[in-house]
């Protein structure tokens, strides 16, 4: 392996990494706030990349029974698409999870797995088996770095997958919404005490998430396209990354973990076997379950789990 | 605590493995109607004898990967096999031995590309409802899991998948035939332009299942015996969308020309950032990716890729002296005409050629199974159907060879035709 191969693979590391990343902060948000771990994450990002792949061209759609043409702009589509999926969102909370927040936790997450069925079956309805592909942002020759590559998709991929980890932590940290986001994570009766509605709180979570996944998804195809059921597989990855390093309570674990977990795999195919990539997340997922079920970077445990809550 | 959160973690996990596994069992949308009701007279159709009696239809278990990475292969299928069941049912069904006209009935089961619904597909078209001959899967993996259900149950099948496991070792796969080339033509017609070009080393880079590993071996057997090197023998996962590891390993050992062994699902991204990575070296495909989908996907980067594959896709182009290039046309024509407009592939045709030769068997000796399986082994003679010309025998159930490919080359967002001629010609 030279440098130059080795660096060919550290930037294709990066850029599903930054996906995983990505779809690893939805599973946090979420749980952090409402304590579902939501399993339709993946779901999130198939929809919002059909959506916009939708929007910018000519598709066929109910398999071939009916053809649109919308032809918006690449950036309007994605916009569009995004409100659409965080409309999905607010809905996925407002009819599912807020009717059923009598019900145990963990009877919830079950919840979130059928509707993550139910969308993966709307979508097969509608958009059929096929893989489509959404056209690259910006086309054009990629960018040579010594005898290594870097697409502008790529570029596209880490860049704005950075910028939005960026904003949500200025919006963490820096906003009012934000910090009473953060109250309820840490203890939802003493928020809800200091006047925060934690209803509201949650269908933002939701919202929020679903908004990241959509994008996470758009970006990325063009790449590798975007089916039906791609939405599982990176749901699985978003997971493993979201679990493994923080818990699934830490949004900078989850960031870490997601990016770590691309540059892994993909090493692990270049230098060991092209076998064994699939197989490290699952490896890894295991091994920290079996011994730190609360992730490696968790210090100590959240408020709200301690009390059972 | 502890322990309660580490049991629902591993609920969790399961329950996203099972989420990950669950696919809607109901096929996603019916078939298309024909678009204008076809009165052009089915050739395996005897014509209809008013005076004849109806008996019990004749019942063709059809298994096929409607839904799943296989979709794009069981989708044409599906449909070929209900265009057929419309044409010979509509013009009265079909004479059997006993004299009376049979309606056809062919029962289609999704197994969404799974091996193990598809052993679950074939028990209950077998045992519950009594098919006469078993036909499927879409791909390889799930017709070697049906073979076993086949075998014992002593019910003929025809699969419409490539690998040649699913009839070989032949005195194991007594009832066992398929209609897709082997992967070992496919080979052939590759090494031929190979040689054509002068070419000595290549990589391979193969998807790592039942299909990638047939044809990766009989490249190793092939290639090796002509004294072509393979500089790598890369795979990835079924679902993979990312290559760059693999395809910068072949970069740098810098190919002549590379192999790839996949279906569109993973071989369209494979051949885009195959582009991006600034390989140039020529890219040969095999016959699995002889669909639209391939091209319509990786649009530009398509251009220049070469596979041999059945005469379907350029029936057109073909002398007309080639005995199959009418059969082949009124296929593409009915196909349009009963799916609005859909332009056939040949995973289609491998459905087309299984149907057929299945009703040519039912007209010939009725739906019993060990009659049928007879009559395919030692009947089948030269019989005209979209792969090739099938000759079944007791040492082949395959019966078509090199001669039934021709080499393709992907022009212009279509497909052009490689005279053998042609090979070394820029």
């Amino acid at each position: 392996m030279t440098p130059d191969q080795l660096l060919q693979l550290l930037i294709a590391g990066l850029t599903i990494g930054s996906i995983y990343a990505l779809i690893a902060l939805g599973f946090v948000v979420i749980h952090n706030v409402s304590g579902v771990i939501n399993l339709a994450q993946g779901e999130f990002a198939m929809l919002g990349a059909l959506i916009a792949i939708t929007l910018t061209g000519e598709t066929a759609l109910f398999n071939r029974a009916w053809t649109v043409n919308f032809n918006l702009p690449l950036f309007v589509a994605v916009m569009l698409a995004t409100l659409a999926v965080m409309g999905v969102g607010a809905l996925v909370y407002l009819l599912v999870i807020r009717l059923s927040h009598t019900n145990s936790v963990i009877v919830q997450i079950i919840i979130t797995i059928g509707i993550a069925i139910t969308l993966r079956g709307f979508a097969l309805i509608v958009w059929g088996t096929d893989p489509y592909r959404l056209p690259e942002f910006t086309p054009g020759p990629p960018i040579p770095i010594g005898a290594a590559v870097l697409t502008r998709q790529d570029l596209w991929i880490i860049g704005s997958a950075f910028a939005l980890m960026a904003l949500l932590y200025l919006f963490f940290q820096r906003t009012m919404l934000g910090t009473s986001l953060r109250a309820c994570a840490v203890n939802r009766m003493a928020a809800r005490l200091m006047g925060i509605n934690v209803s509201h709180m949650m269908l933002l979570a939701f919202v929020l998430s679903a908004g990241i996944g959509a994008l996470a998804g758009i970006v990325i195809a063009p790449k590798t396209f975007m089916g039906y059921d791609t939405g599982t597989y990176l749901g699985l990855k978003g997971f493993v990354a979201a679990i493994v390093l923080g818990g699934m309570s830490d949004e900078r674990g989850a960031i870490i973990g997601g990016l770590s977990l691309g540059i892994l795999e993909i090493f692990a195919a270049g230098l060991l076997s092209s076998g064994y990539k699939d197989a490290i997340a699952f490896l890894v997922l295991f091994v920290v379950l079996l011994i730190q079920t609360t992730g490696i970077l968790r210090r100590r445990r959240g408020i709200r789990e301690a009390a059972g809550v | 605590m502890k322990t309660r959160i580490l049991a629902m973690a591993l609920l969790i996990v399961a329950g996203l493995i099972l989420a990950a596994c669950a696919t809607p069992t109901a096929a996603p949308t019916t078939a298309p109607q024909p678009a204008a009701p076809t009165t052009a007279p089915q050739p395996a159709a005897p014509t209809a004898a008013p005076q004849a009696t109806t008996g019990d239809p004749y019942k063709i278990g059809f298994v096929t990967s409607v839904t799943g990475p296989a979709s794009s292969l069981g989708i044409p299928e599906r449909d070929t096999a209900l265009m057929i069941q419309d044409q010979v049912n509509k013009a009265g069904g079909i004479k059997g031995p006993d004299g009376a006209m049979h309606k056809i009935e062919i029962i289609v089961e999704d197994d969404a590309s799974d091996a193990s619904k598809a052993t679950l597909a074939a028990k209950k078209l077998v045992e519950q409802d009594n098919v006469a001959v078993l036909i499927g899967s879409s791909g390889s993996p799930a017709s070697l899991a049906m073979v076993e259900t086949a075998t014992k149950n002593s019910t003929p099948m025809i699969s419409m998948a490539s690998a040649s496991q699913i009839v070989n070792p032949i005195a194991e796969r007594h009832w066992i035939f398929k209609t897709p080339q082997a992967n070992q033509p496919v080979t052939a017609v590759q090494l031929d332009w190979l040689k054509a070009n002068g070419i000595t080393k290549v990589a391979s880079i193969g998807v790592n299942n039942a299909f990638g590993k047939d044809s990766r071996d009989a490249m190793n057997e092939q290639f090796k015996a002509a004294g072509i090197e393979i500089l790598a023998d890369e795979v990835f996962q079924p679902g993979d969308k990312d290559f760059t590891a693999q395809l910068t390993k072949i970069k740098a050992l810098n190919p002549q020309a590379v192999i790839v062994h996949a279906t569109p699902g993973e071989g369209a991204p494979l051949t885009v950032q195959y582009h991006t990575l600034g390989l140039t070296a020529p890219l040969l495909h095999n016959h699995g990716i002889g669909n639209k989908d391939f091209i319509n996907l990786a649009k530009d980067a398509a251009e220049g890729v070469m596979f041999p594959i059945g005469k379907l896709l350029v029936a057109n182009s073909l002398p007309d002296s080639d005995p199959q290039k009418a059969v082949l046309l009124k296929y593409i024509a009915d196909y349009g005409a009963f799916t609005n407009g859909k332009a056939p592939s040949s995973f289609g045709g491998h459905g087309w050629d299984a149907v057929e030769i299945a009703l040519a068997g039912l007209q010939a000796e009725g739906p019993d199974r060990t009659k049928l399986r007879d009559y395919f082994e030692n009947q089948v003679k030269n019989f005209v159907g979209i792969s090739g010309i099938f000759n079944w025998s007791p040492t082949d159930h395959v019966g078509i060879g090199k001669e039934s490919l021709v080499l393709v080359r992907i022009k212009d967002g279509g497909w052009e035709y490689v005279a053998p001629d042609q090979y070394a010609a820029k």
